[in-house]
């Protein structure tokens, strides 16, 4: 089930587009319910599909497309780094391995209290800012220092 | 510096209506509909601009807005592509944080000059400040009567929707970008039809960059040729180059076509920590590496880039490597984004982006083989060409490059199993 907070947003969404063509809002839709969830389940997706009138295939088939979208459960904070080139060249490494010692976890982990989980991102097209990681597929920080890494984790409550 | 897509950059608030109006933002708009201008005048001032695609593949945008029917019996579309997710690219992000509304006006042109009465700028999924900032953009246009219905009281409509992406570096192509708004995998089409013709929901649809749709209102505002004047020939305007990397000042610098790169150089604050320059990639991460000696000698256009450098601008993405730059780690690192990013359509591009990756991962972990160069550039030469869109060739291009201007690093790999260069 949608909650009614999820249906006025995915509604919203779909007045940018034709009538007849609810299938557009499939990626806002999937991102909105993602973001209330913090994952995408089966149910959820099929919900979508259900909502947006479309076969449940199409909603799972952009679900697994597009790699913002998480189809099994993450940490309360997802950090996704960024460890294409331009940040490579600004040592993300360093970013990285502070990150992994802190947090006790790698690339694809979770904290055992579910507190975070560790992405390697590709690029976000913010190359200016780098190293860089984002929060919850939001909240951009970028010219990341190992200092200002922990001033960021310690804000996360 | 910052004379086009950057102009209200120095001002307070350089986002907000108020101050893209303080720049006499929207009058141009204002005076091409009121005064009816012919499309055909529109459309040969931004030929005559020599404006070329800022997205990468240069075409002439002047010569691309032609392609649409003048006549069509339902509606047609424009679209602005703010899917900017090619390695060392960031400038479309900074023109929405801080001119959007130039984004929108120019679009609104576009619109008026082909006929469309909806436009969708799709927004890089990883830039959510910038979506909903672009959104509230949108929000002030309408309110203040730039969109919407019967324009300055004419019979001129049209609104613009922002769609947000999710993390897809291939929906930067247009034909994805396309499938994506239609809410479908983005899959590139087979073209031709090209989107004139056939493009979102079948309809005739023109798709622009942003830095593109940012210096439409400069060049109706002051002519095409003031425009064209800005660069050198064949190479009109301003450029909006992006420096990241081994460089003290990384960031966004606008300055014009033809500019000598030394000059941008120093503009960024030259090659950091006093390190010699070793190589650059020039325009984003699918055009070729250039080693830094040859670099110096050109200018930021299309022309020198490719008869000089042997490379393109393709955005204008300027990755800049030091010294101590360890090239095959730099290659291994983009073949894996390829690898990561193709989107499955063509066989050629599926499995070759992972055969390329998988070999430069085995020579940059000291267990390469002897024949691996050869079979890199085999592999490279069988994408290149064969798929539907250009991320087969994308993909290609960095392993064809790094390995002609940087083999005895590849080669010291394979026979020392380690770096020559961080040893």
């Amino acid at each position: 089930m949608l909650s009614a907070e999820a249906i006025a947003q995915i509604d919203r969404e779909l007045t940018k587009y034709p009538p007849e063509h609810r299938q557009s809002a499939v990626i806002s839709a999937l991102r909105i319910v993602q973001a209330e969830q913090g994952w995408l389940s089966q149910e959820n997706i099929t919900d979508v599909a259900e909502y947006l009138g479309i076969p449940p295939i199409r909603a799972l088939e952009v679900a697994t497309f597009y790699n913002m979208f998480e189809l099994k459960p993450v940490g309360k904070y997802k950090i996704t780094v960024c460890t294409n080139i331009s940040c490579m060249l600004r040592d993300c490494a360093s970013i990285v391995q502070h990150l992994e010692k802190r947090l006790g976890i790698t690339f694809g982990e979770t904290t055992p209290d579910g507190k975070f989980t560790l992405r390697e991102g590709e690029c976000m097209g913010c190359c200016g800012g780098a190293p860089l990681f984002h929060i919850n597929n939001t909240d951009m920080y970028e010219f990341l220092t190992p200092e200002k890494v922990d001033e960021i984790l310690e804000g996360l409550k | 510096m910052n004379e086009v897509c950057f102009r209200t950059r120095h001002l307070p608030n350089p986002a907000s209506l108020e101050t893209y109006r303080s720049i006499g933002g929207y009058e141009t708009l204002k005076r091409l509909v009121t005064e009816k201008v012919p499309a055909a005048e529109i459309i040969n001032q931004v030929k005559l601009s020599g404006l070329r695609g800022r997205g990468g593949a240069g075409f002439p945008t002047g010569l691309k807005w032609s392609f649409m029917p003048r006549y069509y019996d339902g509606p047609k579309y424009v679209i602005c592509n703010t899917d900017e997710g090619e390695p060392g690219t960031f400038k479309d992000r900074d023109i929405i944080r801080y001119n959007p509304h130039q984004v929108i006006e120019g679009m609104a042109i576009a619109a008026y000059a082909m006929g469309a009465r909806v436009g969708y700028n799709y927004i890089h999924g990883e830039i959510w400040a910038e979506y909903l900032a672009f959104e509230r953009a949108l929000d002030e246009a309408r309110a203040a009567g730039f969109l919407g219905e019967h324009l300055f009281g004419t019979d001129f409509s049209f609104d613009i929707y922002a769609h947000h992406g999710y993390g897809a570096y291939i929906c930067g192509e247009e034909t994805a970008l396309i499938e994506s708004i239609e809410g479908k995998k983005g899959q590139p089409r087979f073209k031709p039809p090209f989107p004139a013709s056939y493009g979102l929901y079948g309809r005739p649809t023109n798709v622009n960059n942003t830095e593109s749709y940012a210096s439409i209102p400069y060049i109706l505002q002051y002519g095409g040729q003031a425009f064209q004047d800005l660069g050198v020939p064949g190479s009109g305007g301003t450029k909006i180059f992006s420096v990241s990397g081994h460089v003290e000042k990384p960031g966004n610098y606008e300055i014009g076509m033809g500019t000598p790169f030394p000059k941008l150089l120093e503009l960024a604050g030259g090659v950091w920590k006093g390190r010699k320059l070793k190589a650059v990639i020039p325009g984003g991460s699918s055009t070729a590496v250039v080693p830094g000696e040859i670099m110096m000698q050109c200018t930021m256009d299309y022309d020198s880039i490719a008869k000089v450098g042997g490379s393109s601008l393709g955005a204008g993405s300027v990755i800049v490597m030091d010294e101590t730059t360890d090239m095959v780690q730099v290659l291994n690192r983009l073949s894996y984004f390829y690898y990561e990013e193709s989107c499955g359509q063509c066989t050629p591009c599926r499995e070759g982006t992972g055969w390329l990756w998988r070999v430069v991962r085995r020579i940059a972990q000291g267990k390469g083989r002897p024949e691996d160069l050869d079979l890199l550039l085999d592999v490279s030469n069988n994408i290149s060409g064969r798929t539907i869109c250009a991320l087969g060739d994308a993909a290609a291009t960095p392993v064809i490059s790094f390995i002609k201007h940087f083999r005895p690093e590849f080669e010291y790999y394979i026979q020392h199993g380690r770096s020559m260069v961080t040893g």
